[in-house]
Protein backbone atom coordinates (compact mmCIF):
# COMPACT_ATOMS: atom_id res chain seq x y z
CA UNK A 1 0.00 0.00 0.00
CA UNK A 2 3.19 2.10 0.51
CA UNK A 3 4.26 1.53 -2.82
CA UNK A 4 1.35 2.28 -4.83
CA UNK A 5 0.36 5.34 -2.89
CA UNK A 6 4.19 6.77 -3.08
CA UNK A 7 4.54 5.70 -6.81
CA UNK A 8 1.38 8.11 -8.29
CA UNK A 9 2.47 10.60 -5.60
CA UNK A 10 5.73 10.82 -7.01
CA UNK A 11 4.78 11.78 -10.04
CA UNK A 12 2.90 15.11 -9.33
CA UNK A 13 6.10 16.22 -7.14
CA UNK A 14 7.08 19.66 -9.17
CA UNK A 15 10.03 18.07 -10.92
CA UNK A 16 13.08 20.01 -9.50
CA UNK A 17 12.94 22.65 -11.69
CA UNK A 18 16.31 23.21 -13.67
CA UNK A 19 16.39 26.90 -13.53
CA UNK A 20 13.76 27.89 -16.51
CA UNK A 21 14.10 28.81 -19.82
CA UNK A 22 13.76 31.72 -21.70
CA UNK A 23 9.60 31.28 -22.18
CA UNK A 24 9.67 30.34 -18.66
CA UNK A 25 6.15 31.36 -17.99
CA UNK A 26 4.69 29.05 -20.68
CA UNK A 27 6.77 26.25 -19.18
CA UNK A 28 5.53 27.33 -15.80
CA UNK A 29 1.80 26.90 -17.25
CA UNK A 30 2.13 23.58 -18.69
CA UNK A 31 3.55 22.41 -15.10
CA UNK A 32 0.74 23.69 -13.20
CA UNK A 33 -1.52 22.04 -15.76
CA UNK A 34 0.13 18.51 -15.37
CA UNK A 35 -0.19 18.97 -11.30
CA UNK A 36 -3.58 19.80 -12.07
CA UNK A 37 -4.52 16.70 -14.33
CA UNK A 38 -2.82 14.66 -11.93
CA UNK A 39 -4.85 15.95 -8.90
CA UNK A 40 -7.97 15.83 -11.26
CA UNK A 41 -7.28 12.04 -11.67
CA UNK A 42 -6.33 11.31 -8.27
CA UNK A 43 -9.86 12.81 -6.96
CA UNK A 44 -11.80 11.18 -9.26
CA UNK A 45 -9.67 7.96 -8.77
CA UNK A 46 -10.56 8.25 -4.94
CA UNK A 47 -14.39 9.04 -5.73
CA UNK A 48 -15.04 6.39 -7.78
CA UNK A 49 -13.17 4.70 -5.09
CA UNK A 50 -11.14 2.22 -7.03
CA UNK A 51 -10.33 1.03 -3.44
CA UNK A 52 -12.01 1.70 -0.20
CA UNK A 53 -8.43 2.76 1.22
CA UNK A 54 -7.57 5.51 -1.55
CA UNK A 55 -8.98 8.73 -0.40
CA UNK A 56 -10.06 11.37 -3.17
CA UNK A 57 -7.55 14.04 -3.52
CA UNK A 58 -10.13 16.29 -1.75
CA UNK A 59 -10.05 14.22 1.46
CA UNK A 60 -6.47 13.85 1.30
CA UNK A 61 -5.81 17.66 1.02
CA UNK A 62 -7.97 18.37 4.08
CA UNK A 63 -6.27 15.69 6.40
CA UNK A 64 -3.44 17.53 5.37
CA UNK A 65 -4.36 20.57 6.69
CA UNK A 66 -5.99 19.47 9.96
CA UNK A 67 -2.68 17.92 10.21
CA UNK A 68 -1.72 20.91 10.17
CA UNK A 69 -4.06 22.63 12.52
CA UNK A 70 -3.34 20.23 15.05
CA UNK A 71 0.40 20.31 15.63
CA UNK A 72 0.46 16.56 14.42
CA UNK A 73 2.76 17.25 11.36
CA UNK A 74 4.86 20.07 12.70
CA UNK A 75 5.70 17.84 15.38
CA UNK A 76 6.53 14.93 12.96
CA UNK A 77 8.61 16.96 10.61
CA UNK A 78 10.54 18.38 13.60
CA UNK A 79 11.47 14.91 14.90
CA UNK A 80 12.28 13.50 11.55
CA UNK A 81 14.54 16.18 10.67
CA UNK A 82 16.68 16.03 13.19
CA UNK A 83 18.63 12.92 11.81
CA UNK A 84 17.54 13.54 8.30
CA UNK A 85 19.18 17.31 8.63
CA UNK A 86 22.34 15.46 10.83
CA UNK A 87 22.81 12.79 8.85
CA UNK A 88 22.54 15.05 5.43
CA UNK A 89 25.11 17.32 6.97
CA UNK A 90 27.85 14.47 8.22
CA UNK A 91 27.48 12.80 4.60
CA UNK A 92 27.80 16.49 2.61
CA UNK A 93 30.98 17.18 4.59
CA UNK A 94 32.41 13.97 4.57
CA UNK A 95 31.04 12.74 1.82
CA UNK A 96 32.52 15.82 -0.95
CA UNK A 97 35.59 15.81 0.89
CA UNK A 98 36.51 12.25 0.95
CA UNK A 99 35.72 12.40 -3.07
CA UNK A 100 37.20 15.27 -3.17
CA UNK A 101 40.45 13.61 -1.75
CA UNK A 102 39.88 10.89 -3.44
CA UNK A 103 39.81 12.52 -6.57
CA UNK A 104 43.17 14.18 -6.08
CA UNK A 105 45.01 11.32 -4.67
CA UNK A 106 45.54 7.73 -6.21
CA UNK A 107 46.49 6.57 -2.94
CA UNK A 108 43.22 7.60 -0.74
CA UNK A 109 41.38 6.25 -4.09
CA UNK A 110 42.43 2.43 -3.94
CA UNK A 111 41.82 3.25 -0.27
CA UNK A 112 38.21 4.07 -0.09
CA UNK A 113 36.69 3.53 -3.55
CA UNK A 114 36.33 -0.02 -2.54
CA UNK A 115 34.08 0.46 0.01
CA UNK A 116 31.62 3.08 -1.50
CA UNK A 117 31.30 0.97 -4.42
CA UNK A 118 30.27 -2.03 -3.04
CA UNK A 119 28.01 0.28 -0.24
CA UNK A 120 26.02 1.89 -3.40
CA UNK A 121 25.67 -1.46 -5.23
CA UNK A 122 24.47 -3.22 -1.89
CA UNK A 123 20.86 -3.03 -1.35
CA UNK A 124 21.56 -0.65 2.38
CA UNK A 125 18.08 -1.25 3.68
CA UNK A 126 18.59 -5.00 4.90
CA UNK A 127 21.92 -3.27 6.93
CA UNK A 128 19.31 -1.45 9.22
CA UNK A 129 18.79 -4.23 11.39
CA UNK A 130 22.16 -4.61 11.96
CA UNK A 131 22.47 -0.51 12.86
CA UNK A 132 19.71 -1.53 15.34
CA UNK A 133 21.18 -4.27 16.78
CA UNK A 134 24.63 -2.48 17.68
CA UNK A 135 23.30 0.81 18.44
CA UNK A 136 20.24 0.41 19.49
CA UNK A 137 16.96 2.74 18.37
CA UNK A 138 17.74 6.40 19.14
CA UNK A 139 18.80 9.20 16.94
CA UNK A 140 22.49 7.28 16.45
CA UNK A 141 20.98 4.73 14.78
CA UNK A 142 18.77 6.76 12.16
CA UNK A 143 21.51 9.37 11.74
CA UNK A 144 23.70 6.15 10.71
CA UNK A 145 20.85 4.87 8.25
CA UNK A 146 20.47 8.22 7.00
CA UNK A 147 24.25 8.45 6.41
CA UNK A 148 24.31 4.53 4.79
CA UNK A 149 22.26 5.36 2.39
CA UNK A 150 23.31 9.37 1.33
CA UNK A 151 27.18 8.49 2.00
CA UNK A 152 28.38 6.43 -0.87
CA UNK A 153 26.59 8.79 -3.75
CA UNK A 154 28.16 11.51 -2.75
CA UNK A 155 31.24 10.08 -2.56
CA UNK A 156 30.97 8.58 -5.66
CA UNK A 157 29.86 11.54 -7.60
CA UNK A 158 32.23 13.65 -6.28
CA UNK A 159 35.35 11.58 -6.64
CA UNK A 160 34.34 11.18 -10.56
CA UNK A 161 33.98 14.85 -10.67
CA UNK A 162 36.80 16.07 -9.55
CA UNK A 163 38.43 12.98 -11.47
CA UNK A 164 37.07 14.32 -15.03
CA UNK A 165 38.18 17.92 -14.37
CA UNK A 166 39.59 19.59 -17.62
CA UNK A 167 43.16 18.85 -17.68
CA UNK A 168 43.34 21.94 -19.89
CA UNK A 169 42.09 23.91 -17.07
CA UNK A 170 44.55 22.37 -14.53
CA UNK A 171 47.39 22.69 -16.58
CA UNK A 172 46.38 26.96 -17.71
CA UNK A 173 46.46 27.72 -13.86
CA UNK A 174 49.70 25.90 -13.36
CA UNK A 175 51.59 27.62 -16.02
CA UNK A 176 49.87 30.69 -14.32
CA UNK A 177 52.15 29.25 -11.36
CA UNK A 178 48.97 28.46 -9.58
CA UNK A 179 49.94 26.37 -6.29
CA UNK A 180 48.90 23.19 -5.26
CA UNK A 181 45.78 24.50 -3.06
CA UNK A 182 44.88 27.20 -5.85
CA UNK A 183 44.24 24.61 -8.76
CA UNK A 184 42.48 22.56 -6.14
CA UNK A 185 40.61 25.44 -5.25
CA UNK A 186 39.88 27.97 -8.01
CA UNK A 187 39.95 25.43 -10.65
CA UNK A 188 39.41 21.89 -9.90
CA UNK A 189 36.11 22.16 -7.31
CA UNK A 190 34.41 24.71 -9.43
CA UNK A 191 35.09 22.83 -12.29
CA UNK A 192 33.59 19.58 -10.66
CA UNK A 193 30.77 21.26 -8.85
CA UNK A 194 27.88 20.69 -11.48
CA UNK A 195 28.46 16.68 -10.59
CA UNK A 196 29.20 17.13 -7.16
CA UNK A 197 25.94 18.47 -6.72
CA UNK A 198 24.49 16.23 -8.72
CA UNK A 199 25.73 13.63 -6.48
CA UNK A 200 24.19 15.88 -3.32
CA UNK A 201 21.46 15.64 -4.66
CA UNK A 202 20.74 12.30 -5.25
CA UNK A 203 22.50 12.05 -1.61
CA UNK A 204 19.72 13.89 -0.13
CA UNK A 205 17.01 12.09 -2.26
CA UNK A 206 18.83 9.03 -0.76
CA UNK A 207 18.94 10.39 2.56
CA UNK A 208 14.98 10.87 2.37
CA UNK A 209 14.94 7.23 2.25
CA UNK A 210 16.78 6.68 4.43
CA UNK A 211 15.16 8.75 7.39
CA UNK A 212 11.66 6.98 6.51
CA UNK A 213 13.40 3.74 6.54
CA UNK A 214 14.65 4.32 9.69
CA UNK A 215 11.24 5.55 11.53
CA UNK A 216 9.39 2.10 9.68
CA UNK A 217 11.95 0.10 10.54
CA UNK A 218 13.69 0.98 13.71
CA UNK A 219 11.46 2.49 15.99
CA UNK A 220 8.02 4.83 14.18
CA UNK A 221 8.81 8.16 15.29
CA UNK A 222 7.88 11.71 13.50
CA UNK A 223 6.08 10.67 9.62
CA UNK A 224 7.59 7.04 9.99
CA UNK A 225 5.24 7.42 12.89
CA UNK A 226 1.94 9.11 11.14
CA UNK A 227 2.20 6.82 8.67
CA UNK A 228 1.77 3.09 10.70
CA UNK A 229 -0.42 5.62 13.02
CA UNK A 230 -2.77 6.44 10.35
CA UNK A 231 -2.58 3.15 8.94
CA UNK A 232 -3.51 1.04 11.93
CA UNK A 233 -6.53 3.01 13.03
CA UNK A 234 -7.36 3.09 8.87
CA UNK A 235 -6.94 7.08 8.50
CA UNK A 236 -6.07 6.54 4.85
CA UNK A 237 -6.65 10.54 4.32
CA UNK A 238 -4.18 11.33 6.73
CA UNK A 239 -1.69 8.62 5.45
CA UNK A 240 -1.87 9.39 2.35
CA UNK A 241 -1.44 13.40 3.16
CA UNK A 242 2.06 12.38 5.39
CA UNK A 243 3.27 9.82 2.01
CA UNK A 244 2.31 12.99 -0.12
CA UNK A 245 3.70 15.67 2.18
CA UNK A 246 7.21 14.19 2.46
CA UNK A 247 7.09 13.54 -0.86
CA UNK A 248 6.72 17.25 -2.31
CA UNK A 249 9.28 18.44 0.60
CA UNK A 250 11.92 15.96 -0.52
CA UNK A 251 11.44 17.30 -4.21
CA UNK A 252 11.51 20.97 -2.82
CA UNK A 253 14.42 20.51 -1.29
CA UNK A 254 15.85 19.40 -4.11
CA UNK A 255 14.31 22.12 -6.31
CA UNK A 256 15.89 24.63 -3.83
CA UNK A 257 19.49 22.91 -3.83
CA UNK A 258 19.97 23.31 -7.77
CA UNK A 259 18.78 26.61 -7.09
CA UNK A 260 21.55 26.92 -4.66
CA UNK A 261 24.45 25.61 -6.72
CA UNK A 262 23.94 27.96 -9.74
CA UNK A 263 23.92 31.24 -7.40
CA UNK A 264 26.55 30.18 -5.68
CA UNK A 265 28.88 28.26 -7.91
CA UNK A 266 27.78 28.90 -11.41
CA UNK A 267 27.02 32.55 -12.48
CA UNK A 268 27.62 32.14 -16.01
CA UNK A 269 23.90 29.64 -16.19
CA UNK A 270 22.67 32.27 -14.24
CA UNK A 271 23.11 34.51 -17.13
CA UNK A 272 22.27 32.46 -19.57
CA UNK A 273 18.67 31.73 -18.35
CA UNK B 1 51.14 46.44 -38.91
CA UNK B 2 51.96 49.59 -41.04
CA UNK B 3 55.64 51.71 -40.88
CA UNK B 4 56.30 51.47 -37.58
CA UNK B 5 58.91 48.36 -38.42
CA UNK B 6 62.17 49.73 -39.90
CA UNK B 7 64.07 46.72 -39.10
CA UNK B 8 63.16 43.77 -39.27
CA UNK B 9 64.30 41.46 -36.30
CA UNK B 10 67.71 40.04 -36.47
CA UNK B 11 67.81 36.84 -38.22
CA UNK B 12 68.77 32.86 -37.03
CA UNK B 13 72.07 33.27 -34.77
CA UNK B 14 71.74 36.90 -34.17
CA UNK B 15 70.51 38.21 -30.86
CA UNK B 16 71.00 36.49 -27.38
CA UNK B 17 69.17 33.93 -27.00
CA UNK B 18 66.25 34.30 -24.36
CA UNK B 19 65.44 30.39 -24.27
CA UNK B 20 67.57 27.64 -24.71
CA UNK B 21 67.00 24.16 -25.29
CA UNK B 22 69.71 21.64 -24.95
CA UNK B 23 69.89 18.15 -25.54
CA UNK B 24 66.03 17.78 -25.07
CA UNK B 25 64.60 14.63 -25.14
CA UNK B 26 60.93 13.42 -23.91
CA UNK B 27 59.94 9.83 -23.88
CA UNK B 28 56.31 9.09 -23.07
CA UNK B 29 55.51 6.17 -20.75
CA UNK B 30 59.29 4.53 -21.33
CA UNK B 31 58.19 4.02 -24.96
CA UNK B 32 57.04 6.75 -27.31
CA UNK B 33 60.00 8.54 -28.33
CA UNK B 34 58.23 12.12 -28.68
CA UNK B 35 61.46 14.46 -28.97
CA UNK B 36 65.17 13.17 -29.08
CA UNK B 37 68.18 15.15 -28.25
CA UNK B 38 66.57 18.76 -29.60
CA UNK B 39 69.21 21.70 -29.06
CA UNK B 40 67.86 25.15 -30.07
CA UNK B 41 68.28 28.59 -29.12
CA UNK B 42 65.03 31.37 -29.53
CA UNK B 43 66.37 35.29 -29.91
CA UNK B 44 65.06 37.70 -27.85
CA UNK B 45 62.34 39.77 -28.92
CA UNK B 46 62.03 37.35 -32.47
CA UNK B 47 58.81 35.27 -32.90
CA UNK B 48 59.97 31.40 -33.54
CA UNK B 49 57.55 29.34 -34.59
CA UNK B 50 58.08 25.28 -34.30
CA UNK B 51 56.34 23.54 -37.35
CA UNK B 52 56.20 20.23 -38.19
CA UNK B 53 53.64 17.46 -38.96
CA UNK B 54 51.29 16.26 -36.39
CA UNK B 55 52.62 14.41 -33.98
CA UNK B 56 55.95 15.08 -34.51
CA UNK B 57 56.42 16.51 -30.56
CA UNK B 58 56.14 20.20 -30.99
CA UNK B 59 53.20 20.99 -28.81
CA UNK B 60 54.97 18.53 -26.60
CA UNK B 61 58.52 21.04 -26.60
CA UNK B 62 56.22 23.99 -26.23
CA UNK B 63 54.91 22.76 -22.73
CA UNK B 64 58.52 21.65 -21.85
CA UNK B 65 59.37 25.18 -22.30
CA UNK B 66 56.63 26.36 -20.09
CA UNK B 67 57.56 23.68 -17.58
CA UNK B 68 54.43 21.96 -17.83
CA UNK B 69 56.09 18.83 -18.74
CA UNK B 70 59.17 17.66 -17.22
CA UNK B 71 61.91 16.36 -19.98
CA UNK B 72 63.33 13.09 -20.07
CA UNK B 73 66.87 14.18 -20.83
CA UNK B 74 68.43 17.35 -21.54
CA UNK B 75 67.92 21.30 -19.76
CA UNK B 76 65.83 23.95 -20.76
CA UNK B 77 66.99 27.81 -19.92
CA UNK B 78 64.89 30.65 -19.75
CA UNK B 79 67.18 33.88 -19.84
CA UNK B 80 70.15 32.02 -18.19
CA UNK B 81 68.00 30.12 -15.23
CA UNK B 82 67.63 26.81 -15.74
CA UNK B 83 63.67 25.75 -16.12
CA UNK B 84 62.16 23.59 -13.06
CA UNK B 85 58.42 24.77 -13.61
CA UNK B 86 55.94 27.17 -14.93
CA UNK B 87 57.72 30.63 -14.02
CA UNK B 88 56.77 34.21 -14.37
CA UNK B 89 59.03 35.17 -17.46
CA UNK B 90 56.92 33.00 -19.19
CA UNK B 91 52.99 32.99 -20.77
CA UNK B 92 51.21 29.85 -21.96
CA UNK B 93 48.04 30.62 -24.83
CA UNK B 94 46.75 27.21 -24.74
CA UNK B 95 45.03 25.62 -28.04
CA UNK B 96 41.45 25.13 -26.40
CA UNK B 97 41.53 28.54 -24.94
CA UNK B 98 41.16 27.00 -21.22
CA UNK B 99 39.45 29.80 -20.21
CA UNK B 100 36.84 29.40 -17.01
CA UNK B 101 33.56 28.97 -18.06
CA UNK B 102 31.85 30.33 -14.73
CA UNK B 103 34.34 33.27 -14.71
CA UNK B 104 33.25 36.50 -16.75
CA UNK B 105 36.07 37.52 -19.23
CA UNK B 106 37.24 40.22 -16.80
CA UNK B 107 37.77 37.55 -14.45
CA UNK B 108 39.58 35.17 -17.29
CA UNK B 109 41.88 37.63 -18.16
CA UNK B 110 42.95 39.09 -14.66
CA UNK B 111 43.65 35.27 -13.73
CA UNK B 112 46.76 34.91 -13.85
CA UNK B 113 47.75 38.27 -11.32
CA UNK B 114 44.70 36.88 -9.55
CA UNK B 115 46.89 33.78 -9.21
CA UNK B 116 49.74 36.12 -8.10
CA UNK B 117 48.05 37.93 -5.57
CA UNK B 118 47.73 40.92 -7.03
CA UNK B 119 44.99 43.65 -5.35
CA UNK B 120 41.33 43.43 -7.32
CA UNK B 121 41.37 46.74 -8.40
CA UNK B 122 45.56 46.86 -9.66
CA UNK B 123 44.86 43.49 -11.89
CA UNK B 124 41.19 44.49 -13.28
CA UNK B 125 42.55 47.57 -14.58
CA UNK B 126 45.37 45.78 -15.62
CA UNK B 127 43.38 43.58 -17.23
CA UNK B 128 41.17 46.33 -19.29
CA UNK B 129 43.83 47.52 -20.79
CA UNK B 130 44.33 44.17 -22.30
CA UNK B 131 40.95 43.60 -22.83
CA UNK B 132 41.22 46.78 -24.82
CA UNK B 133 44.41 46.28 -26.45
CA UNK B 134 42.89 42.92 -28.27
CA UNK B 135 39.61 44.43 -29.38
CA UNK B 136 37.27 42.88 -26.83
CA UNK B 137 36.03 46.26 -24.76
CA UNK B 138 32.46 45.95 -24.16
CA UNK B 139 32.77 42.15 -23.03
CA UNK B 140 34.11 42.52 -19.85
CA UNK B 141 31.32 41.23 -17.91
CA UNK B 142 30.78 38.58 -20.63
CA UNK B 143 31.09 34.68 -19.98
CA UNK B 144 33.00 32.78 -22.23
CA UNK B 145 29.77 30.66 -23.92
CA UNK B 146 28.60 33.91 -25.26
CA UNK B 147 31.86 34.60 -27.46
CA UNK B 148 32.53 33.16 -30.51
CA UNK B 149 35.98 30.81 -30.85
CA UNK B 150 38.09 34.12 -32.30
CA UNK B 151 37.12 35.94 -29.15
CA UNK B 152 37.63 33.40 -26.74
CA UNK B 153 41.46 33.10 -28.12
CA UNK B 154 41.80 36.57 -27.55
CA UNK B 155 40.67 36.49 -24.20
CA UNK B 156 42.98 34.10 -23.70
CA UNK B 157 45.79 36.02 -25.77
CA UNK B 158 45.28 38.56 -22.95
CA UNK B 159 45.44 36.72 -20.12
CA UNK B 160 48.68 35.57 -21.28
CA UNK B 161 49.68 39.17 -21.92
CA UNK B 162 48.27 40.80 -18.42
CA UNK B 163 50.70 38.79 -16.62
CA UNK B 164 53.71 40.76 -18.53
CA UNK B 165 55.85 37.97 -19.34
CA UNK B 166 58.58 38.17 -21.88
CA UNK B 167 58.22 35.04 -23.38
CA UNK B 168 54.91 34.33 -24.75
CA UNK B 169 54.08 30.36 -25.62
CA UNK B 170 50.98 30.05 -28.32
CA UNK B 171 50.35 26.43 -28.86
CA UNK B 172 48.27 26.17 -32.21
CA UNK B 173 46.69 29.45 -30.98
CA UNK B 174 44.39 29.64 -34.00
CA UNK B 175 43.47 25.72 -35.13
CA UNK B 176 40.09 26.07 -33.37
CA UNK B 177 38.99 29.05 -34.81
CA UNK B 178 37.73 29.80 -38.83
CA UNK B 179 39.81 30.76 -41.61
CA UNK B 180 38.73 34.31 -41.81
CA UNK B 181 38.79 34.67 -38.25
CA UNK B 182 42.45 33.44 -38.54
CA UNK B 183 43.92 35.57 -41.26
CA UNK B 184 42.63 38.37 -38.79
CA UNK B 185 44.19 36.53 -35.58
CA UNK B 186 47.90 36.86 -37.90
CA UNK B 187 47.59 40.37 -38.46
CA UNK B 188 46.79 40.98 -34.63
CA UNK B 189 49.72 39.12 -33.69
CA UNK B 190 51.92 41.04 -36.03
CA UNK B 191 50.50 44.52 -34.84
CA UNK B 192 50.53 42.98 -30.98
CA UNK B 193 54.44 42.59 -31.76
CA UNK B 194 55.59 46.01 -32.31
CA UNK B 195 53.45 47.15 -29.13
CA UNK B 196 54.90 44.85 -27.03
CA UNK B 197 58.15 43.73 -28.41
CA UNK B 198 58.04 40.34 -26.47
CA UNK B 199 59.25 36.65 -27.64
CA UNK B 200 57.04 34.65 -28.87
CA UNK B 201 57.22 31.02 -29.83
CA UNK B 202 54.52 29.77 -31.33
CA UNK B 203 53.50 26.54 -32.16
CA UNK B 204 51.43 25.81 -35.95
CA UNK B 205 51.02 22.69 -38.44
CA UNK B 206 49.94 25.69 -40.87
CA UNK B 207 52.94 26.60 -43.37
CA UNK B 208 51.36 29.78 -44.75
CA UNK B 209 50.96 30.89 -41.02
CA UNK B 210 54.17 30.22 -39.95
CA UNK B 211 55.74 31.58 -43.14
CA UNK B 212 53.55 35.11 -42.91
CA UNK B 213 53.81 35.51 -38.94
CA UNK B 214 57.45 34.51 -38.06
CA UNK B 215 60.77 35.50 -37.94
CA UNK B 216 62.05 32.49 -37.79
CA UNK B 217 60.82 28.76 -38.21
CA UNK B 218 62.18 25.57 -36.86
CA UNK B 219 61.39 22.80 -38.75
CA UNK B 220 60.84 19.56 -36.80
CA UNK B 221 61.07 15.91 -38.31
CA UNK B 222 58.61 12.96 -37.57
CA UNK B 223 58.82 11.65 -34.37
CA UNK B 224 61.06 11.24 -32.63
CA UNK B 225 60.64 14.82 -33.35
CA UNK B 226 64.51 16.50 -33.93
CA UNK B 227 65.40 20.01 -35.57
CA UNK B 228 65.77 18.82 -39.42
CA UNK B 229 65.85 22.46 -40.86
CA UNK B 230 65.79 26.26 -39.76
CA UNK B 231 63.90 28.30 -42.47
CA UNK B 232 64.27 32.34 -41.81
CA UNK B 233 61.78 34.04 -44.50
CA UNK B 234 63.00 37.37 -45.74
CA UNK B 235 59.88 38.89 -46.21
CA UNK B 236 59.22 43.08 -46.12
CA UNK B 237 56.54 43.39 -43.31
CA UNK B 238 56.01 46.73 -44.08
CA UNK B 239 53.96 46.06 -46.53
CA UNK B 240 49.98 45.39 -46.59
CA UNK B 241 48.67 42.31 -45.34
CA UNK B 242 47.16 41.13 -48.88
CA UNK B 243 50.75 42.19 -50.84
CA UNK B 244 52.48 40.09 -48.20
CA UNK B 245 50.60 37.31 -49.20
CA UNK B 246 50.75 37.53 -52.86
CA UNK B 247 54.74 38.34 -52.50
CA UNK B 248 56.71 36.02 -54.42
CA UNK B 249 58.81 35.61 -51.68
CA UNK B 250 56.13 34.67 -49.44
CA UNK B 251 55.15 31.93 -51.89
CA UNK B 252 58.74 30.38 -51.97
CA UNK B 253 59.09 30.16 -48.93
CA UNK B 254 56.01 28.37 -48.85
CA UNK B 255 56.89 26.27 -50.76
CA UNK B 256 60.62 25.49 -49.64
CA UNK B 257 59.44 24.45 -46.33
CA UNK B 258 56.81 22.44 -48.10
CA UNK B 259 59.55 20.35 -50.11
CA UNK B 260 61.48 20.02 -46.86
CA UNK B 261 58.34 18.54 -44.77
CA UNK B 262 56.92 17.08 -47.74
CA UNK B 263 59.45 13.66 -47.37
CA UNK B 264 57.74 13.27 -43.38
CA UNK B 265 54.42 13.25 -44.74
CA UNK B 266 54.70 10.64 -47.94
Amino acid sequence: MKQTAGQPAGRTAPPPAPAAPAGGDRVLWWRLASVALFCGAWEVAGQIPINYAFPPFSHTLAAFFAMVADGSMGRAYLSTLQPLLLGVAISALLGVGLGVVMGLRRDVEWLAAPVFIVLQAAPVAALIPLITFIYGIGLTAKVLAVCIMALPVVVLNSYKAVRNVNPSLVAMCRSFQGTRLQVVLKVVVPDASPVIFAGLRLGVAAGFIGVVLAELLITPTGIGDLITYHRAVADYAEMYATIASIILFSALTLGLLQRLEVAVFRPERKAAA
Amino acid sequence: MQALREEIPPSAAAGPAIVELRGVSKVYDGRVEALRAVDLAFPEGALTTLLGPSGCGKTTLLKIIAGLLEPSAGEVFVQGARVTGPGAERAFVFQDFALLPWATVLRNVAFGLELRGTARAAREETARHYIAQVGLSGFEDSYPHELSGGMRQRVGLARALAVDAHVLLMDEPFSAVDEQTRRKFQEDLLRLRELEKKTFIFVTHSIEEAVYVSDRIVLLSRRPGRVSQVVVPEIARDAAPDEIRRDPHYLDTVEEIWRGLRQYVE
